[in-house]
Order: C-alpha cells, then structure tokens, then sequence
C-alpha cells in the first residue's frame, strides 16, 4: 500500500519536473518560457519530496522532516528568483511575441 | 515495483536536464541562460534525492539543502548583476 503512494507520487513528481523542463524548451519567448520552470518544477519538486518523506518515514520507523525543510525552502525561494529574472528581463529589454499579454503593465524601470 | 519506479523517474528527470542544457547552450539571452542554469539546480536536487532513495539512506539530504541555499543565492547574485552592474553596493 505505502509502495503504491509511493511510486504514484514520485510518477506525478517526475512527470511535472519533464513538463517545465518541455515548457522551458518549446516555449516561444522569454515571458512564457518563465510560467514552466517557476511553477511545474516547483510542484513536482515538492510532489518527489513528499514521496521521499513517506519512503523514509516508512523503512526507518520514524519520522523523517528533512524533506519539509527542503520543500518549504523552494517553495519559498521560487517566487524570489523568478521575480528577480523577470526584472533582469524588462531592464534589458527583450523581445516578446505579439500575444504575450500584460506588456502595457510594464513601467520603466529605474 | 519501487525500484522500477524509481528508474523511470530517474530517466525523466535525466531527459529534463538534457533539455535545460539544450536550453542553456541555445537560449538567445543571458536571462535564458539564468533561467536554465536555475532549474538545472532545481532538477539535480531531485537526482539526489532519488538516489537517496535508492541507495535506501538519508545522508544525501544535506546535500540536497546545501545546493538549495547555494543555488537560490547564485541565481539572485547573478540577476542582481544584469540589473545593476554590482552586486554588493
């Protein structure tokens, strides 16, 4: 039963990790390619975590929080480095698609 | 069942770093390149992991947590730098 948990969440994990990796590649520009790696890396990230959690909590007998830490540190750390690539991005200026959406909001930068 | 499991995600998560390479060696700007090089760190974590899990041992963790700091701090560091040309002002 627990093997079951297991594998199905190391597939999601997986499987969301390969799809922001695919986003990052296909892609058409900068703006779009940002959504793949920031948000279904991250998800499947925590999912492989919460997979390695149960593992060891399982075989050892008691109970592992390692993974919680790592988890709770990307999850917090994602929205910081995605923002702060997306500043990068505007302040050089770089091309986009004609139906990227929100380019109105962007302001000058300082 | 497990250590099947455990193969088939090992070869995905092997063929997503293959593309941020591609991604890396292609990408027509330096914000591609941050991009890319921030989920390869992101997706090496979930190597190690995995094979934490395979090798049936928790000694890799620390490992996992080192490259999560050391990864996040690279990638602003570098950020910082296109966007002022100095990181520590």
């Amino acid at each position: 039963m627990t093997e079951w948990i297991i594998s199905i969440l190391l597939l999601i994990g997986g499987s969301f990790v390969l799809i922001g990796s695919i986003g990052l590649v296909k892609m058409p520009d900068y703006f779009m390619r940002l959504h793949g790696p920031t948000k279904a890396t991250t998800l499947g990230m925590a999912s492989l975590l919460t997979a390695a959690m149960v593992f060891f909590s399982t075989s050892q007998d008691a109970l592992s929080v390692k993974e919680i830490l790592i988890s709770i540190f990307l999850l917090l750390t994602a929205p910081i480095s995605a923002y702060m690539m997306i500043k990068s991005a505007i302040h050089h200026k770089l091309d986009s698609i004609e139906r990227t959406q929100g380019k109105d909001n962007i302001e000058d930068d300082v | 069942m497990l250590d099947t499991v455990i193969l088939i995600v090992f070869a995905m998560i092997g063929l997503s770093l293959l593309l941020n390479v591609w991604r890396l060696l292609v990408g027509p700007s330096v914000p591609d390149r941050i991009l890319a090089l921030d989920t390869m760190y992101i997706n090496s974590i979930a190597l190690i992991i995995l094979y934490g899990m395979n090798m049936g041992t928790e000694l890799y963790f620390e490992a996992a947590l080192l490259i999560a700091m050391l990864g996040f701090v690279s990638t602003v560091a570098v950020c910082k730098y296109l966007l002022r040309g100095d990181i520590i002002e």
